[in-house]
């Protein structure tokens, strides 16, 4: 049995769920206001999952993130201010302003990038982890996925070849119930996406993905086993985006119910953390407050950060085609 | 007795460059390896990689599964973390199986990071017909590549440029294709024995002339070179260029040739409606119009996938008849 996280780690678990959906929230308000150029994919739901494995992670170890990918970046060290610079196409951005929502990154941190190709993510993060060992590094890589990737050819290749090298691989499955906008029972026959870890000699688990100690515990498991040199597992996290696949509608969609969504609301991770955090006495209203007044103001400033920041130069344009070193 | 005798400057065949070319990176770069299907028990499935499980062990030499996507993804995240790797693709043609790796992952990943990111991973393939390999083991995709900006793509013709362009190719910072001609494995050259660069993005005047320009890629610069003979007899004083790189490409090279002989014809194997040959053809154009006494011609594959019949393939691949028989077309004589 894992040993109970810490007060601090459990209030750190809470105020990163809140930092990547106020973001999230605002990013969305943004887009609808047209101040984003192009297609954001929201993270709103799925909090988590981000917030739960990220706790586990250090700068140098690295994460391959998906479509969906402002909250990895959050959890693993990302700035706001840096964040929206970035979405809004600026040179102050993590990527100047070249990269945008889909393809968010920051190499310092280990996110080795949000990807607009579903399941691309996966053979890359095979090959950190196999650089990890290599080097004889004790760090590890996260690629993060959907349900959806699991279909794509990248996830078959991507778990055999970390199993058969024993990397430091974990693989963690954001099932939210969709693939874009086709429901999981009409694009595979499996319930669970962690059926198909055994097909290549890995452990594979199913977690709750609204319940942030039960990600935390069961991916701390599988990192601890990945970083001993005990090889991968496939975490499938259980969870439900409240947006549709692009933007902030929520309700009223074709393929889907609006009972869908509140049935998975009432199980809204940070709600129920919250409350959970209230009874065990460490969060307070007045805490909950200041939490909330804290991530606002960061978000105002960043936003205003980024609205100040200038567009990149056209000079800029055929910069970093190559490394001309 | 010593004395007298002169030593001969050493030849190797194409494959063995390919193998002293791996064997000295993975002797400088502590952080290169090689991956790839069959390369390290086997030794490469055309003796490419011999010996080098031996001398360097499996750590740096290391079998896959049958996984292209795998192993060029692979080679996307270990070279962005810190490693220097070598992939190999068996055949050019299993490209169609991990494209998405080459173009949207490996080619674009430090553009869309900003500049954050550098990949210095090398590619080593094999294409070209010839062989009785059909058509999905023959093809030349070099277009394919040298369409995707964040790629270097290179295509050695010889055994000297063989060794010196996998060197230079894995001491660069930047994803890198070689890619090799498996009719040419076994072609002698003069290689010397320690590592040494052939310039990414330099062609190379391997014939001068005064009146007449071949710009030839890969292997066919051996048939350019041929066909230039035959072309000496009709009067024409021809020059060959090896194009070597495909990306970047040395215009000026081929600029300053064409200038100088006024005419002009490109050649290689792979097909040539939307082949490279259409890209260095409309660089002559726009930048030695005034200088073309003559239309600028074109030899390539015809539209066809490759076919496997020794009598059909044959007539398929270009050689020094089909480039002679181009230029008599084109100048009229």
């Amino acid at each position: 049995m894992a040993k109970q996280p810490g007060n601090k780690i459990l209030q750190n678990l809470y105020l990163q769920m809140v930092r990547i959906r106020r973001f999230e929230e605002e990013a969305g308000r943004l887009m609808e206001e047209g101040k984003i150029p192009g297609a954001l994919h929201l993270y709103v739901g799925q909090e988590a999952i981000a917030s739960g494995v990220m706790q586990h992670l250090s700068a140098n170890d690295q994460i391959t993130s998906t479509h969906r990918g402002h909250g990895h970046l959050i959890a693993k060290g990302g700035e706001f201010n840096r964040m929206f610079a970035e979405i809004f196409g600026r040179a102050t951005g993590y990527c100047k302003g070249k990269g945008g929502s889909m393809h968010i990154s920051n190499m310092e941190l280990g996110m080795l990038g949000a990807n607009g190709i579903v399941g691309a993510g996966l053979p890359i993060a095979v090959g950190a982890a196999f650089s990890n060992k290599f080097r004889k590094t004790n760090n590890v890589t996260v690629a993060f996925f959907g349900d959806g990737a699991s279909n794509e050819g990248s996830f078959h290749e991507a778990a055999n070849m970390a199993t058969l090298y024993k990397l430091p691989c974990i693989f963690v499955c954001e099932n939210n119930g969709y693939g874009e906008y086709t429901p999981q029972a009409n694009h595979q026959a499996v319930v669970d996406v962690a059926d198909k870890a055994a097909g290549y000699g890995m452990p594979g688990v199913v977690v709750d993905g609204m319940d942030v100690m039960a990600v935390y515990e069961v991916a701390g498991e599988a990192i601890k086993r990945a970083r001993k040199g005990a090889g991968p597992t496939l975490v499938e996290c259980k969870t439900y985006r409240y947006f549709d696949h692009v933007g902030v509608r929520g309700m009223g969609l074709t393929y889907r119910t609006d009972e869908e969504l509140e049935k998975w609301k009432k199980r809204d991770a940070i709600q129920s953390f919250e409350k959970n955090l209230t009874e065990m006495g460490l969060l307070t209203e007045k805490k909950i407050s200041n939490i909330y007044g804290k991530i606002n103001a960061e978000l105002e400033s960043a936003i205003k950060f980024a609205e100040d920041s200038p567009y990149p130069d056209p000079s800029e344009l055929l910069e970093d085609v190559y490394c001309e070193a | 007795m010593s004395e007298v005798l002169k030593q001969e400057p050493r030849k190797l065949p194409y494959v063995a460059a390919i193998t002293e070319a791996v064997s000295q990176v993975l002797q400088e770069q502590e952080n290169a390896f090689l991956i790839g299907e069959d390369v390290a028990q086997a030794g490469g499935v055309f003796g490419s990689y011999r010996g080098l499980l031996n001398e360097f062990g499996e750590r740096r030499v290391i079998d896959t599964p049958i996984s292209e996507k795998g192993i060029l993804g692979l080679g996307v995240g270990a070279s962005a973390t810190g490693c220097r790797p070598i992939l190999d693709i068996m055949f050019m043609d299993f490209m169609g199986e991990c494209m998405d790796e080459i173009a949207n992952q490996m080619a674009k990943m430090r553009y869309m990071f900003g500049g954050s990111a550098t990949l210095p991973v090398t590619v080593l393939t094999m294409a070209g017909a010839g062989l009785s390999m059909a058509a999905q083991h023959s093809q030349n995709l070099e277009s394919w590549l040298a369409h995707l900006p964040g790629l270097k793509v290179v295509m050695p013709s010889n055994a000297y440029d063989v060794k010196g362009l996998i060197i230079a190719a894995a001491r660069d910072d930047n994803p890198v294709f070689v890619i090799l001609n498996k009719a040419s494995l076994a072609m002698q050259a003069e290689v010397p024995e320690e590592a040494y660069e052939v310039p990414i993005g330099k062609a190379s005047i391997i014939r001068e002339g005064s009146n007449y320009t071949i710009v030839a890629l890969s292997r066919m610069v051996n048939e350019a070179m041929t066909a230039a003979k035959q072309l000496g007899e009709l009067g024409l004083d021809v020059e060959v260029i090896d194009v070597r790189s495909v990306q970047p490409f040395d215009t000026e090279t081929v600029i300053n040739s064409v200038m100088k002989t006024h005419r002009a014809l490109v050649v290689h194997e792979a097909v040539r409606f939307g082949g490279f040959g259409g890209e260095i053809v409309a660089q002559i154009q726009e930048l030695a119009f005034d200088y073309l006494d003559a239309p600028v011609a074109r030899v390539g594959a015809p539209f066809s996938p490759v076919p496997f019949s020794p009598a059909l393939e044959k007539v398929y691949v270009p050689d020094a008849n089909s480039i002679v028989a181009e230029v008599r077309k084109t100048l009229e004589i």
